[in-house]
């Protein structure tokens, strides 16, 4: 069966800019446009939600104990849990900053929501480590840098502390960017909307946008140096967050792959979470004009490309065992992976994170949703298997045998990351009907771009992007 | 205190409206070549090249995060120095109390921070915003500037404007409507 070549096109359809205006923003100004799914989706987000209140309350009465880490195990699914939302953020800023100073249009239909699920997982995410220190409140001051009645300052020379100002750093940047590219989404809904209240509100949030050129400049110089910050910036926060590990002497921890290999890792889990959202929020709101197939074949060739680094970190992982000479590291990388207690997690992570992204080598699977969305489960077990792998099971076996102990973890360990989940989908949902999913303005720039700056003649009438352009040249 | 239109209400200028950019762009030029320079171009997604057309040239905005980006290193070099050798020194493990290497991180965050918020400021305050109020927004129609027209403004500063004579250079430019626009 003969496969016909997709056609370069990124908007798809019979369009004009009036029509992309209304596929996003009706989404918000017309809430009729959210049924049943909708509802269903955040009442499931609501009472994960609810659990996550319940955990963190029980958490801050009773203490850290009624999580299962112990000694040797003090970093368990706390950890985990924020290494891997970490992770699954970094896509949303790879999309919007790197493939911008790439030059690659095909960013724009995708960026908005990216950047939300950015912005959400690194809430869930700095959760964890704050919640871990027991009683946030009392651990102000080793955390943040400020003169407090003791004299104490915070020990800059830990990468805990890196993390500190890396993640913060990488969630206020995240914030801002998100925010500049929807001062005059917000401009094209108050101009749109009928609703007198929503229109105040809207007039509000986008600042009195008037679309003046002299703006537009400014924004562009500004969006386009926030781009080039942002990416070193998520360079630097996955690469910080592996030296908490890479800078120890913990077998099965002290790797200098790390870096390289847990930002692959974090872009390759983010761009399964991306898919995963974007399949059937495309699907539900009919907006498979603007993210079209070459978008979702284009997100899954990334994430088989980073998958391919991700295994080729664990080949070097175990060949650093090995080269190392040290016992301890063998033992650990190879003998307790492959043989021990955990050894189930090592093998179902292979599955999940080297054998099944596989599929997206054929363009025919890459084409099948259902496919696609299957793998993507798979990457998202896969990449949380991972940091498992690496940070409670490696604590489990020390350099003294005497030390060893196993980890189980209990109800609230799960009970606190399902809620998470819960608490992320809550908030994407609530982005989805009451913000633009998509970039208004900068996919009517697309649609301007893909005609060859000749745009006059969607003046008179619709055209049929498909047939008429090939691509952006 | 009012917040409103000014007591006085005088004219603004012509504001001409435009069916697509590839007309806005020639309109630019072409008044950018008649010697018009208190022009301004609204419209609802960025227009490559309109800048240069409106001869309209701003480096600030660069520079004022690069001076963001030198506060942020310095910032962040001198908190971990000054509380790591001068007010707090704690020998960990032999290290020197200046360890630099170890600074590196942190300094970098800082950097990346404050240009970012340097960027983020600068890019509300020099363009003046928010600005709930503008006399643009009395010209018939101006809702669509954020939607699929292309509008163009000639103010009354504009030492070559005359209310006869540019509006019937701005009509000769293909414009679908040209009104002016009270302050």
């Amino acid at each position: 069966m003969a496969l016909t070549p997709l056609n370069d096109s990124m908007i798809t359809g019979s369009q004009d800019y009036a029509s992309i205006d209304n596929s996003i923003s009706s989404m918000i100004i017309d809430q009729k446009r959210h049924t049943r799914p909708w509802f269903i989706m955040f009442t499931f987000g609501v009472m994960g939600t609810g659990l996550l209140g319940a955990a963190i309350t029980w958490l801050l009465y009773q203490g850290v104990g009624i999580w299962g880490n112990n000694i040797p195990t003090a970093w368990a699914f706390d950890i985990v849990n924020f290494v891997w939302w970490i992770g699954i953020g970094h896509a949303g800023t790879l999309i919007s900053a790197i493939l911008l100073l790439l030059r690659q249009p095909w960013r724009n239909s995708i960026n908005r929501f990216s950047e939300a699920m950015t912005i959400f997982a690194v809430m869930c995410a700095g959760m964890f480590p704050l919640l871990h220190t027991g009683r946030p409140w009392v651990a102000i001051y080793w955390l943040f840098p400020y003169p407090n009645i003791m004299g104490l300052w915070p020990q800059f020379r830990s990468p805990l502390m890196w993390d500190v100002f890396a993640v913060s750093t990488y969630f206020s940047v995240s914030l801002m960017f998100w925010f500049i590219g929807l001062v005059p989404d917000f401009a094209t809904l108050r101009d749109q909307s009928k609703n007198k209240f929503a229109r105040v509100l809207l007039a509000i949030a986008c600042l009195g946008w008037r679309g003046s050129q002299r703006h537009w400049h400014r924004y562009e110089q500004a969006y386009l140096i926030l781009a080039g910050l942002s990416t070193p910036l998520v360079l630097s926060v996955h690469s910080i967050v592996s030296f908490d590990f890479a800078s120890s002497v913990v077998p099965g921890w002290n790797v200098t792959v790390f870096p390289p290999y847990f930002v692959a890792g974090a872009v390759f889990a983010g761009f399964a979470m991306v898919l995963t959202f974007a399949i059937p929020i495309r699907k539900l709101y009919k907006l498979e004009d603007l993210i079209t197939m070459r978008h979702i074949d284009w997100m899954a060739k990334i994430t088989l490309a980073t998958g391919l680094i991700v295994a080729y970190g664990y080949t070097l992982e175990l060949f650093y065992a090995w080269y190392s000479g040290n016992p301890n590291e063998w033992d650990m990388t190879l003998l307790r992976r492959l043989s021990g207690p955990y050894s189930w997690a090592y093998a179902a992570l292979i599955i999940c994170n080297i054998v099944a992204p596989q599929a997206f080598w054929f363009p025919s699977l890459r084409r099948n949703l259902t496919v696609v969305m299957i793998v993507c489960q798979f990457v998202s077990v896969g990449m949380w298997l991972e940091r498992f792998v690496i940070i409670p099971m490696s604590l489990t076996a020390n350099y003294l045998p005497s030390a060893n102990r196993m980890y189980y973890p209990t109800f609230w360990d799960f009970g606190m990351f399902a809620g998470t989940i819960g608490f992320f989908i809550a908030l994407m949902f609530l982005f989805i009907r009451f913000m633009p999913v998509i970039n208004i303005f900068e996919v009517k720039d697309l649609l301007y771009k893909l005609l060859g700056h000749r745009d006059s003649q969607i003046a008179l009438k619709p055209v049929e992007v498909e047939t008429s352009v090939g691509g952006v040249h | 205190m009012s917040h409103g239109a000014p007591k006085e209400r005088g004219t603004f200028g012509l504001v001409a409206e435009f069916s697509s950019a590839e007309a806005l762009l020639e309109a630019a030029e072409k008044a950018g070549e008649a010697g018009y320079r208190e022009t301004d171009a609204y419209t609802p997604f960025p227009v490559h090249g309109l800048s240069d057309a409106m001869r309209f040239h701003d480096i600030r905005m660069p520079w004022l995060i690069f001076c963001g980006g030198l506060c942020g290193a310095f910032t962040g070099f001198t908190l971990q120095w000054y509380t790591a050798t001068i007010d707090y020194p704690l020998s960990v493990g032999g290290k020197p109390f200046n360890s630099l290497p170890s600074f590196f991180p942190v300094t970098f965050e800082c950097t990346i921070l404050f240009s970012a918020l340097t960027a983020f400021i600068c890019t509300f305050a020099l363009n003046g915003l928010p600005k709930p109020y503008h006399p643009v927004f009395n010209t018939p129609g101006f809702q669509r500037a954020t939607v699929d027209r292309f509008f163009f403004a000639i103010e009354k500063s504009d030492p070559m404007y005359d209310s006869e004579a540019t509006r019937k250079f701005l009509e000769g430019l293909g414009a679908l409507a040209v009104s002016e626009v009270e302050n």
